[in-house]
């Protein structure tokens, strides 16, 4: 399953909602403010975690916007809209965690 | 007409919600009005002054540009939490070079990026008239 995720960590907590309640083979899109998390994933250890099986993705749109794509963590996959729409081929309807 | 002093604490990134553009806005209406003006970044409003936005990837318009020109309207007191910066592993070096040009001082180019504690913060906060939240 695909969830994505579009608020900042040190906003709300809508992607620990969705870390705590994702199953082993759910991969995670971060999308709008969602994206500051895959700069500062050293801050979630389960993040950093799915991470490292390579099953975070960031849109890279929204990571250009706000200027910290150095600070990406190296395992997570940035996509563009192309890639969005892969993802939701492969891995079926998003759940959207807003 | 009197001058008070104004605040603006930018708490949201840019692009994700409306807040930092419509306190941007709010805040070029200020000047306008010849007012004593400051803004402040903390939590994630620390994102709105990163070097290096490209907006090309989502169809909105930078404005991050635009605080280049508040050192034209004589806004030069943007004050950045230096711990707001800390937890996102941020520093001043990932900020805008933000500049103003000093009429007391032969138009001298200085900075108008000050890193500062919150604790500096509340003090600054408590000097104001009137601190708008965004």
């Amino acid at each position: 399953m695909l969830h994505t995720v579009n608020k900042s960590s040190f906003e709300r907590n809508s992607l620990q909602s969705c870390l705590n309640t994702i199953d082993n083979t759910s991969v995670i899109l971060l999308i709008e403010d969602g994206v500051i998390s895959a700069a500062n994933n050293a801050n979630s250890p389960m993040l950093a975690d799915l991470a490292s099986q390579g099953r975070v993705y960031a849109l890279k749109g929204d990571v250009d916007a706000r200027g910290i794509s150095s600070k990406v963590a190296d395992n997570i996959q940035l996509v563009d809209y192309a890639g969005f729409v892969d993802l939701v081929v492969e891995h079926g309807t998003p759940v959207s965690w807003v | 007409m009197a001058t008070k002093k104004f605040m603006y604490l930018n708490r949201k990134a840019s692009y994700g919600t409306a807040y930092a553009i419509e306190s941007l806005e709010v805040v070029l209406i200020a000047a306008a009005f010849e007012q004593d003006v400051s803004l402040a970044f903390i939590d994630d409003g620390v994102y709105q002054i990163v070097e290096g936005q490209n907006t090309d990837g989502i169809g909105m318009k930078n404005f991050s540009k635009t605080f280049h020109a508040l050192g034209d309207y004589d806004i030069n007191k943007l004050y950045v939490s230096a711990e707001s910066l800390e937890e996102r592993g941020l520093t001043a070096d990932d900020l805008m070079p933000l500049v103003y040009e000093d009429e007391d001082d032969d138009w001298e180019e200085k900075p108008s990026v000050k890193v500062v504690s919150n604790a500096e913060l509340t003090e600054i906060m408590s000097e104001q008239d009137v601190c708008l939240s965004f």
